[in-house]
C-alpha cells in the first residue's frame, strides 16, 4: 500500500514537492511559535479593553503582595540602621567634670567590649536642645544647666547580643562616675519579631493571590476555549495535534501573565511614589534620613518571572481539563 | 484503500448503527454510501476518520489496521484524509485563503509551498480570486467549494464526503460532484455518503448501499438503475 501510495505520487508529477523535509519542520516549528506568539497577542488585542480587564485583575493581586514585600525590604533597611543604634547611655553623675569625662570615655574606648564611643557634654546637649527640641524659652529661664555628661557607647561587633549586653552595662554601672546606664535592645528586638510575623504574612498572601491569579487565568482561558469551540473541532478534523490546539491558548495565558506583571509593577511604583513623600517627612522628624527604595532589578525580574508563570500554568490547568472534552462528534 | 472486515458499531444503549459490515474499495476507486437517514452512513464514514471506533470487526485504511492507532497518533493519520462536511465546517472568522491554508499550517508547511498550494487547490474549485474574501460572504455552493479546497489542499490518498450536496440546488450539487470525480480521476479515492439517489444514479458509480445498519447491496451504479 505504501509503495502504491508512493508510485502514485510519482505519478502525480514534478508538480508534487511531497511533505515538508525535517530542516524544514523545525524551521517551521518556531517560525510557527513566533507566529502563534503574535497571532494570540493580536487576537488579546482584538478587544483590548477585556483583556485589560483581566489583566487589571491580575495586576492588582500582584500588586498587593508585591507592593507590601517593598515595604516590607525598606522597613528591614530601616531596621538595619537600627541595629547600629544598640546603643549604651551612660549617664554620669553631675559632680563629673567634663575634664574626668573626657578621661572616662578615652579609658572606655580600649576596653574591647566595646566599639564607639562618643562624648556628649552637658553644654552639647542643651545646645541641641535648644535648636531642636522647641523648648529653648524654657531652658533658657534655667539657672544651671540640668544635664549631665552622657557617654554614648555602641558594643564592639561581639558582643551585641542581649546576653553580652546586660554583662557590659552592668559593669558599666558599677562604675564610680556612673549614675545610670540604659541598654536599647530590647524593643529592636520586639520590631525584628514584628518584621518576621509580617513577613511570613506576605508570603502566605503571595500564596493565596498567586492562586487567585492561576484561577483568574484559568477561567479566562476557559472561556476563551469554548468560543472557539468549532475552531478546535475543525483543527481536531483535519490532523491537529493536542499541541498545535494547546499552543495559542497558553500564548494568551502567557500575554495575560506578563501584561498583568507589567499593571503590579505600574501599581507599586505608583504606591511608593505617593507614599515616599510623607516617609521623607516622617524620617524629618526623627533626625534620620531615610527615604523609599524602588523596586530593584532582580525584584522586577521576579514579579515579571512569577506573573508569566502564573499566566502559563492557569492556561495550563484549564486547556488540559477542557481540550479533551472537545472532540469532534 | 479502504477495507471493512465484518465491522459493527454499537453505541451506548445498544443502538446497532452497524452490523457485520464488510467490503473493499481500491486505491483511486470512487464510492457512493447510500441509504435512509438512520441507515448508518455517517457512522460508516466516522469509523474510517477515526471520529468512531468499531465495537467489532476491523478497518483497514491504507494498509493501517486503525485499532491499531493510538489516541495521540489521530492527528497524523487525518492528515491523509481530506473530509468534507454537509455544513462545510469553515472558520468565519478566517479568510478564504486561512480556512483552506490550515491543513497545511498544521503540517508544517512553509510560507510560500502555502501560498502556491492553496492558490493550486482554489482554482481547482473554481474560486481563485476569492481568497481575501471571508466565507460568510459566498454563497452556499462557494462555501461548499471552499471546504473541498481545504480538504484536498494538502493532496490526501482518500476523500471521504457527508452528505457534501444536502444543502444545494441540483445543478450546484451536480457541479461539485464532478469535482469530486475529477479527484478520482487522478488516483484520490472518493467516498461519499449521499441519499441524493438521483444525482447517484447520473453519475454510475459504484454504490454501498445500507439499510439500518446492514449491508443491504454493493455494485455499480448500472446494476443499481436496473
Amino acid at each position: 500500500m505504501v509503495n502504491e501510495a508512493t508510485s502514485r505520487r510519482n505519478r502525480e508529477g514534478a508538480s508534487s514537492t511531497g511533505r515538508p523535509g525535517l530542516l524544514t519542520l523545525i524551521n517551521s516549528y518556531f517560525v510557527r511559535h513566533a507566529q502563534t506568539l503574535f497571532y494570540s497577542l493580536g487576537q488579546l488585542l482584538r478587544a483590548p479593553f477585556s483583556m485589560l480587564m483581566t489583566a487589571a485583575v491580575i495586576g492588582i493581586a500582584l500588586a498587593l503582595p508585591a507592593g507590601m514585600h517593598q515595604l516590607l525590604q525598606n522597613a528591614q533597611l530601616l531596621s538595619g540602621k537600627l541595629d547600629d543604634a544598640t546603643q549604651i547611655s551612660l549617664f554620669l553623675k553631675k559632680a563629673v567634670t567634663e575634664q574626668q569625662a573626657r578621661e572616662l570615655t578615652h579609658k572606655l574606648g580600649n576596653m574591647p567590649e566595646i566599639g564607639r564611643v562618643r562624648l556628649i557634654t552637658r553644654e552639647q546637649a542643651l545646645e541641641e536642645f535648644k535648636q531642636n527640641a522647641g523648648f529653648g524659652d524654657a531652658l533658657r529661664a534655667l539657672d544651671e544647666n540640668p544635664l549631665p555628661h552622657v557617654i554614648v557607647i555602641n558594643p564592639a561587633l561581639q558582643h551585641t547580643d542581649a546576653a553580652a549586653g546586660r554583662k557590659l552595662l552592668e559593669r558599666l554601672q558599677g562604675m564610680i562616675q556612673v549614675d545610670a546606664a540604659q541598654l536599647d535592645v530590647e524593643w529592636i528586638k520586639r520590631l525584628y519579631a514584628i518584621l518576621e510575623i509580617i513577613k511570613r504574612g506576605v508570603w502566605i498572601l503571595a500564596a493565596l493571590l498567586g492562586m487567585a491569579v492561576l484561577l483568574v487565568v484559568g477561567n479566562t482561558i476557559r472561556l476563551a476555549i469554548q468560543n472557539r469551540r468549532d475552531e478546535i473541532v475543525v483543527i481536531k478534523l483535519i490532523g491537529g495535534t493536542d499541541a498545535f490546539i494547546r499552543r495559542p491558548f497558553l500564548y494568551t495565558g502567557f500575554w495575560y501573565g506578563l501584561f498583568g506583571a507589567l499593571i503590579a509593577f505600574t501599581l507599586v511604583n505608583i504606591a511608593l511614589y505617593l507614599l515616599s513623600d510623607p516617609v521623607r517627612q516622617l524620617g524629618e522628624l526623627y533626625h534620620n534620613p531615610v527615604s523609599l527604595t524602588r523596586m530593584n532589578l532582580e525584584t522586577s525580574a521576579y514579579l515579571l518571572g512569577a506573573g508569566i508563570l502564573l499566566g502559563l500554568g492557569g492556561s495550563w490547568l484549564a486547556v488540559g481539563r477542557h481540550l479533551r472534552d472537545i472532540e469532534p462528534r | 484503500m479502504i477495507r471493512f472486515t465484518q465491522t459493527s458499531k454499537r453505541y451506548e444503549g445498544g443502538y446497532d448503527a452497524l452490523s457485520n459490515i464488510s467490503f473493499h474499495i481500491e486505491p483511486g476507486e470512487m464510492a457512493f454510501v447510500t441509504g435512509h437517514s438512520g441507515a448508518g452512513k455517517s457512522t460508516l464514514l466516522k469509523l474510517i476518520a477515526l471520529l468512531e471506533r468499531p465495537t467489532r470487526g476491523q478497518v483497514l485504511v491504507n494498509g493501517q489496521n486503525l485499532s491499531r492507532i493510538k489516541r495521540r497518533q489521530i492527528p497524523y493519520f487525518r492528515r491523509n484524509i481530506g473530509i468534507i462536511f454537509q455544513d462545510h465546517q469553515l472558520l468565519f472568522d478566517r479568510t478564504v485563503f486561512d480556512n483552506v491554508a490550515l491543513p497545511l499550517i498544521i503540517a508544517g508547511y512553509t510560507r510560500a509551498e502555502i501560498g502556491r498550494r492553496v492558490r493550486a487547490a482554489l482554482d481547482k474549485v473554481g474560486l481563485l480570486g476569492k481568497e481575501k474574501k471571508y466565507p460568510i460572504t459566498l454563497s452556499g455552493g462557494e462555501q461548499q467549494r471552499v471546504g473541498i479546497a481545504r480538504a484536498v489542499v494538502h493532496k490526501p490518498l482518500l476523500l471521504l464526503a457527508d452528505e457534501p450536496t444536502g444543502n444545494l440546488d441540483p445543478d450546484l450539487s451536480r457541479e461539485i460532484m464532478h469535482i469530486f470525480r475529477e479527484f478520482s480521476q487522478v488516483g484520490v479515492t472518493v467516498l461519499v455518503a449521499s441519499h441524493d439517489l438521483e444525482l447517484i444514479r447520473e453519475m454510475q458509480t459504484r454504490q454501498i448501499i445500507l439499510h439500518q445498519g446492514q449491508l443491504a447491496d454493493d455494485g455499480s451504479g448500472v446494476e443499481y438503475g436496473q
